[in-house]
């Protein structure tokens, strides 16, 4: 059987030098609810293991009411809801880092490593995107930074080079009269992967009016999508049912989804519209202080 | 543990992982790719700990790291290094069951009894951080294991009552003590 080497740095330099010095053969492990299921699968087969959780900086939560939230890659869910910042600044995030598994996955799985897998139905990812967040990225070249919208190339693959590692996602403050909310359709209650997942953020001026947005779609597309047409509908718009259904419309022509198990292309294209006009109107709602 | 850099192939070699299991420290040799599962029941010979799914699903793995649940089949043996693992077997005192044990029995909680292990770890992680749950929360803890025998209201009303019983115990030895 094709055995693997184990390593787990102690800090960023060190963690380069080695996902550097074994390029494509290693892989970095963060709360394995992925990667573990995936050797055991064959999917991937990395020759090198390199262990991120003990990084001081990829397990922090940093936020600034200024500068924003830097979110180190490894942060598990479990941190996420158990901040009492991240629930009031991010509930969108943080609802959707908490709608993923179950306790026991929460309890090792990052958003970190939700993106770096690269799936189409990854429920953080949205999320992000809706809050305009930022990947920074390590690596032999230096460190660059990747909108997430960019990250995800397809199923499994993202823009991260050989030697390259995710270090944070970085998150502008809210804006004042804004808030963020992340949806996901299941056919149950919890437990599940998403037929649709919608994130979206909000900003509202004194009047209502909506002066920015921005709506991200899961699971309708090979990769998580930004729907910029159905975000730039609502500017200078009340939230009524006129511009929410106009959104709902635009976001579900931006989707390209499939028929699978889960859900034809034609309910996912209908539940996509649904859940974009629940979740701006949940944004909207926190933003204006009337709930969250 | 950790291999030098410039290895093209790699060898199987195996690891040394120092943990505490049960509050004993412990020792064992594994191979990276075992997962901690794996190390606990061929390795260490502490069966209690099931193996269901292997996909992080159904939950009768779970164990407690750091006191956190977890699924042991997505964890590396690897990684237990220096962490604080408790399994089924570290609940029991001597001769004596813990009252989650105890309640399951009373409540007649399992009947081919595969998920136990895992439902009785997950319920700990639960009243360990919080001893009075309503039974939502209870749900919510469990919803990471799944039974196919009970339907799960006999388990959740054992958790609710073993809740009781430790929150009437500690009451009563704080009052003892003061």
């Amino acid at each position: 059987m094709h055995a693997i080497s184990f390593e787990s740095p102690n800090t960023l330099k060190e963690a380069l030098k080695v996902l550097a010095a074994h390029g494509d053969k290693a892989r970095p492990l963060c709360g394995g609810t992925d990667l573990i299921i995936q050797l055991r699968a064959g999917v991937r087969r990395p020759d090198h293991i390199v262990d991120i959780k003990k990084i001081k900086e990829l397990r922090e939560i940093k936020f600034d009411r200024k500068k924003g939230l830097r979110l180190g890659a490894a942060v598990r869910c479990i941190d996420i809801f158990e901040n009492a910042t991240m629930r009031k600044q991010y509930p969108g995030l943080t609802e959707a880092a908490h709608l993923i598994g179950s306790l026991q996955i929460q309890n090792r799985a990052s958003v970190g490593g939700n993106l770096c897998n690269g799936s189409p139905a990854a429920d953080t990812t949205p999320a992000l995107i809706a809050l305009g967040a930022r990947a920074r990225v390590a690596g032999p070249n230096g460190e660059r930074e990747i909108v997430v919208e960019d990250f995800v190339l397809s199923p499994g693959r993202t823009v991260l080079k050989p030697g390259e590692l995710l270090v944070q996602l970085l998150v502008p403050a809210p804006a004042a009269h804004s808030s963020d909310a992340y949806l996901r359709f299941i056919p149950r209650n919890e437990m599940d992967i998403a037929v649709v997942g919608v994130g979206a953020s909000v900003t509202l001026d004194r009047d209502e009016v909506v002066r920015a947005a921005r709506i991200a779609l899961g699971a309708v597309a090979a990769t998580p999508l930004l729907a910029e047409k159905a975000a730039a509908s609502l500017i200078g718009k009340k939230l009524d049912d006129a511009a929410l259904e106009t959104a709902g419309r635009l976001a579900s022509e931006k989707s390209s989804p499939i028929d699978d198990m889960r859900g034809t292309a034609e309910y996912r294209r209908h539940v996509t519209s649904v859940l974009t006009q629940r979740a701006l109107a949940l944004a909207a709602s926190r933003a204006s202080g009337k709930q969250g | 543990m950790a291999q030098k850099n410039g290895v093209k192939a790699p060898i199987s070699r195996k690891s040394l992982v120092d943990t505490t299991i049960n509050g004993e420290p412990v020792e064992f040799l594994c191979e990276p790719r075992q997962s901690l599962l794996e190390c606990l029941r061929d390795v260490l010979e502490l069966t209690g700990s099931k193996e269901g799914c292997l996909t992080g699903d159904c939950g009768a793995c779970t164990v407690l790291m750091d006191g956190r649940a977890v699924c042991s089949c997505l964890v590396l043996g690897v990684e237990a290094q220096g962490k604080n693992i408790v399994t089924v077997e570290g609940l029991a005192e001597t001769t004596r069951l813990h009252a989650l044990q105890q309640k399951f029995l009373e409540h007649a909680s399992l009947q081919c009894g595969i998920c136990t292990p895992g439902f009785l770890m997950s319920a700990k992680a639960l009243l360990d951080r919080n001893p009075d749950p309503t039974e939502r929360e209870v749900r919510y803890a469990l919803a990471g294991n799944l039974c196919r025998c009970t339907g799960y209201d006999k388990i959740v009303r054992a958790v609710l009552d073993a809740a009781k019983t430790l929150r009437e115990t500690r009451d009563a030895s704080a009052a003892a003590g003061s």
